[in-house]
């Protein structure tokens, strides 16, 4: 009995169907658009903010009192905190840590956490699965921020530290997301075949389970940059992550809590930056979580 | 049109002599509100049944059997479904225009139905008691009984569904028992309070055939006990032969033909029938068959004109045109099929 | 019975947990570069009185033997100095500790209570304005972190509209209760100081509310979508098939199962109330321990910090344990399916 191989290449046409029902299903809820369409233009300020900003130099090393402390006006969009700096400058240079923090900790921890939670779900009953869910279990046995806090707290005090702590607490999720989704996999019949066949544990892993992983993972992952970004804000404000006066939105709202209520515009205005990416990111997550989702009959 | 010919032909059969069906669903159409349209399933059913009969509804997956028979409960899911057309007559009354109450009546003494999958059919956080006495409390004898008479009611369908402990029963969790035991209690469900009109949906089939054979003789012992009238669906043609009076053959949303059972296993008329019986392997000589070629039509953009016509043998051009209406070929045989008779 | 042994396993299981995690906090703090005597002491004292310290500290030996020192020391209950308040830390969280929970609690109230309400309520006028409404207000809970709420609220009730106060427990001039459980609402409550519990509690409500607001969006998210999912699920069909009300469906069968999700993820938006107190406790000036926490971290405190995050790791721990057994409770399928290998 010969078996022939199917070639996975699909025709175009097929290709531009899937595109389209993925994009029907994605736009089901316009508030999967606002999602999409705030966080393109968060990451566009970030990365064209020198040039996009209105006072590009605000955002390092600058003191004008003169203009100390002025409130939204004209000149200055969001106003100016007390060393005379632009707040709106600063917010667009700003989106570049939480952008950058969202990036360098999901790159980090998704390979990891991922292989971790294939692994012990492949290999369930034996030691391997025991000892990986236990220190799984370890590390989720405390609130996230607690122990980023705790992790920071030994380190120096600056964003690629933050970055570590970060990552460090944050691999469990998806090695227990991972380990449940492959665990129930794992008794399929596809695997058991592919074993029978005498495929190796690799091609198992990663070429039978994993593609029927991607799409929760990729869920998470979307919404997960909503999350981490709220951390790595959390840090900032408590003194732990991006240190002033570099334009971390969380150290701007931290540094404008003591000016409330008179110049409100010191804190309100990064805060709601800040409101504005994580919302940005969850309602694109939401979004992505429709398009993958299985269609029901 | 149709319909007309049909009542004739029941009439003239004399199943019912004059007696008004107790159920009867006319021109039935339901469609479902999907990505990329509209999913048009139910396409003019027309269904019977009289006081004391055993209908068997026979079709494969995805016909529209389950659809048909939801939709005399209303328990279909309103949002994605709409009932665009038809109605059905349940002791006289059109079910499809009633009222909150009135319905609930309809449910709670009129008709039961028994769900395919006795798993999913089943609450998992309420006892099996907490569930059957649910039902005897709102039925009308229910509603004056005390909480200890309200047990005793619920004990009496489970002993007569022959379960093991009745009493343990009542307080176990459906996690707790097997699938023929589960499948027990939905149909002890279904006879709680007198019903007129039992519909099982497929029953059994989730379970293993010995367990399936058991429940379905049950099913047959019960109902010859309580001369209920039945609608029994399966895709299981020795099934239908054993334990029905008449039969309906559906195919895609519509129903094919309808005779009496000894005359349908005798002298099956619509290809697709044909197709069906050819297709049930026999142990002495032939082999397994090759099936019907073809699958059955998209919901979405169904085939014009008759709804088989792309798999049929026989197809001619009218079938692609129109589609056929239910002729009456004799008292109790009906197919709506060009081949045997065009037009009115 | 199975129930029991179901319980007994996850309380075995937490306490290795636990151990791990003293592992990795003992392990944390010896990490930091430097000695901690030194630390301890400070930069002027002289060489002996290190020399000294550092072996009380047995800071001269192998790591894993100075692990069963702290293990044993903390489960006496002796946590070590801390630099910062050059106090016992179990001193200090015996203080502090308190009002956290006292917060922590009444979030969790807020939150639990408040998120089914409003989910049940988003569910029943499923796609109606009143639902559209919960549900963008729900939403906005859910991405803003608490710490930002924390700040509008102090804006807006406490400075701007002046309604409410803005910092500490207890308004200046309220006498406190008596220390007995360290809850102000409950001591007041159980020496029959009225005054004091109505001052507390009306203390409690702006940061109370603030730190609720994730958690009591999650909640009634979770609520809303798990009604609206089972109602399409065959044995509430089949209930309305053999003539059951709808008001008894909706109250009694539907609702059951749809709370399992809900208390489920209450363990976990537990967790980040907690974590977000810390926050929300500096910003109200709030006397607890996460306050003291941030204090500690920032002067890299190891032995404060060490006992912080324990103490929260037990917190979250039990907790979870009586989620757990709140769920096995209500869920049958959980407390009777049978464990792997039977």
């Amino acid at each position: 009995m010969t078996v022939q191989a199917k070639s996975l290449a699909l025709p175009k046409s097929k290709i531009m169907e899937n595109l389209g029902r993925s994009w029907y299903k994605f736009s089901r809820n316009p508030m999967s658009i606002v999602g999409l369409c705030t966080v393109l233009l968060v990451v566009f300020l970030a990365v064209f903010a020198p040039l996009v900003a209105p006072y590009p130099r605000h955002a390092g090393k600058f003191v004008d009192f003169a203009n100390a402390s002025l409130p939204p006006c004209r000149r200055y969009l969001f106003g100016t905190d007390v060393m005379g700096r632009d707040i709106l400058s600063r917010i667009f240079f700003g989106f570049r840590f939480s952008l950058t923090m969202g990036v360098v900790v999901l790159s980090l921890v998704v390979p990891p956490g991922v292989t971790l939670g294939l692994v012990a779900g492949y290999n369930q009953g034996t030691w391997i699965e025991t000892v990986i869910m236990r220190i799984t279990d370890i590390f989720l046995a405390v609130p996230p921020l607690v122990l980023a806090l705790a992790i920071c707290s030994v380190l120096t005090p600056n964003l690629f530290n933050a970055m570590i702590a970060v990552s460090l607490m944050w691999w469990p999720w998806y090695t227990r997301l991972v380990y449940g989704l492959a665990s129930t996999l794992r008794n399929e019949f596809f695997v058991n075949s592919a074993e029978v066949l005498g495929a190796s544990k690799f091609h198992i892993i990663f070429k039978e389970i994993l593609p029927n992983c991607i799409s929760p993972i990729f869920t998470k992952m979307s919404l997960d940059m909503a999350w981490v970004i709220l951390l790595g804000a959390s840090l900032s404000f408590v003194g732990l992550g991006v240190q002033p006066p570099k334009p971390g939105l969380g150290t701007m709202v931290a540094g404008g809590r003591n000016y409330l209520p008179e110049q409100w515009w010191i804190a309100v205005f990064p805060a709601l930056a800040i409101v504005v990416v994580v919302l940005g990111f969850n309602l694109l997550g939401d979004g992505l979580r429709d398009m993958l989702a299985a269609e029901e009959v | 049109m149709s319909t007309s010919t049909l009542r004739q032909a029941q009439d003239s059969a004399g199943l019912s002599a004059s007696a008004p069906p107790l159920l009867e669903i006319k021109d039935l159409h339901v469609h479902f509100d999907v990505y990329g349209g509209t999913l048009k399933v139910l396409d003019g059913v027309n269904f019977t049944v009289h006081s004391g009969e055993k209908v068997g509804l026979v079709g494969e997956t995805g016909c529209g059997k389950t659809t048909t028979m939801k939709s005399i409960l209303r328990i279909l899911p309103m949002p994605p479904a709409r009932i665009p057309d038809g109605e059905i007559y349940f002791k006289g009354q059109d079910v499809l225009k009633m009222g909150g109450e009135e319905l609930r009546q309809v449910r709670s003494e009129g008709i039961s139905m028994i769900f395919q999958d006795p798993t999913t059919a089943l609450n998992p956080v309420f006892t099996v008691g907490q569930q059957l006495e649910a039902v005897v409390k709102y039925s009308i004898e229910g509603k004056k009984l005390s909480r200890k008479e309200i047990r005793e009611q619920a004990i009496i369908p489970l002993k007569e569904v022959s379960m093991p402990d009745p009493e343990r029963m009542l307080d176990s969790y459906p996690i707790q028992l097997s699938g023929g035991m589960r499948q027990r209690v939905c149909i002890a469900m279904a006879l709680v309070a007198s019903r007129e009109l039992l519909i099982a949906d497929e029953p059994g089939t989730s379970l293993d055939v010995t367990i399936q054979d058991q429940i379905l003789r049950l099913l047959h012992q019960l109902v010859e006990e309580k001369n209920v009238s039945v609608v029994l669906i399966t895709h299981t043609l020795g099934v239908v032969r054993e334990m029905t009076d008449r039969v309906y053959v559906m195919y895609a949303g519509n129903m094919v033909e309808a005779a009496a059972t000894e005359e349908l296993f005798a002298n099956p008329l619509h290809p697709y029938t044909h197709g069906l019986m050819a297709a049930v392997p026999r142990l002495t000589g032939g082999g397994v068959s090759d099936g019907i070629p073809g699958r059955i039509p998209d919901y979405l953009n169904p085939p014009p004109g008759c709804r088989f016509h792309p798999r049929c043998d026989q197809a001619m051009d009218i079938c692609r045109q129109e589609k056929p209406a239910f002729y009456k070929l004799s008292e109790n045989h009906e197919v709506a099929c060009f081949l045997y008779g065009d037009g009115e | 019975m199975r129930f029991i042994t179901f319980i007994a396993r996850r309380v075995v299981h937490s306490i290795f947990v636990l151990l791990g995690l003293s592992i990795v906090i003992f392990i944390i703090s010896r990490i930091m570069p430097g000695n901690p005597a030194r630390m301890a002491v400070g930069p002027r004292a002289p060489q002996y009185v290190i020399d000294e310290l550092s072996r009380q500290m047995h800071l001269d030996e192998p790591l894993h033997v100075q692990y069963y020192y702290w293990l044993r020391d903390a489960l006496h209950g002796d946590l070590g100095m801390s630099l910062v308040t050059r106090r016992p830390v179990a001193d200090d969280m015996k203080e502090f500790f308190p009002a956290t929970l006292e917060l922590t609690l009444f979030a969790g109230f807020i939150m639990a209570g408040g998120g089914i309400f409003i989910g049940i309520l988003s569910a029943r006028h499923k796609d109606k304005w009143i639902d559209n409404l919960l549900r963008i207000v729900s939403y906005l809970g859910v991405v803003t972190p608490s710490f930002i709420f924390a700040i509008f609220f102090l804006l807006l009730f406490g400075m701007a509209l002046n309604w409410m106060p803005t910092m500490g427990r207890l308004s200046p001039g309220v006498s406190p209760p008596p220390t007995i459980t360290g809850l102000i609402t409950v001591d007041s409550l159980l020496s029959g100081n009225l005054t004091a519990f109505f001052d507390a509690l009306w203390h409690l409500i702006l940061p109370g509310i603030a730190l609720a607001m994730g958690g009591l969006a999650q909640e009634s998210r979770i609520t809303r979508s798990t009604m609206s999912d089972n109602l399409t699920k065959d044995y509430i069909a089949s209930a309305r098939s053999l003539g059951i009300p709808e008001g008894v469906i909706m109250r009694k069968f539907l609702l059951k199962p749809s709370l399992i999700p809900t208390i489920s993820i209450l363990g976990l938006d537990f967790a980040g109330t907690m974590a977000n107190a810390f926050l929300v406790e500096v910003i109200f000036n709030w006397p607890g321990s996460s306050r003291y926490g941030i204090n500690t971290m920032l002067r890299k405190d190891l032995n404060a910090i060490a006992g912080v995050v324990l103490t929260m790791g037990v917190v979250f721990i039990v907790v979870n344990i009586v989620v757990d057994i709140v769920v096995g409770l209500l869920d049958p399928r959980i407390r009777l399916a049978p464990q792997r290998g039977e």
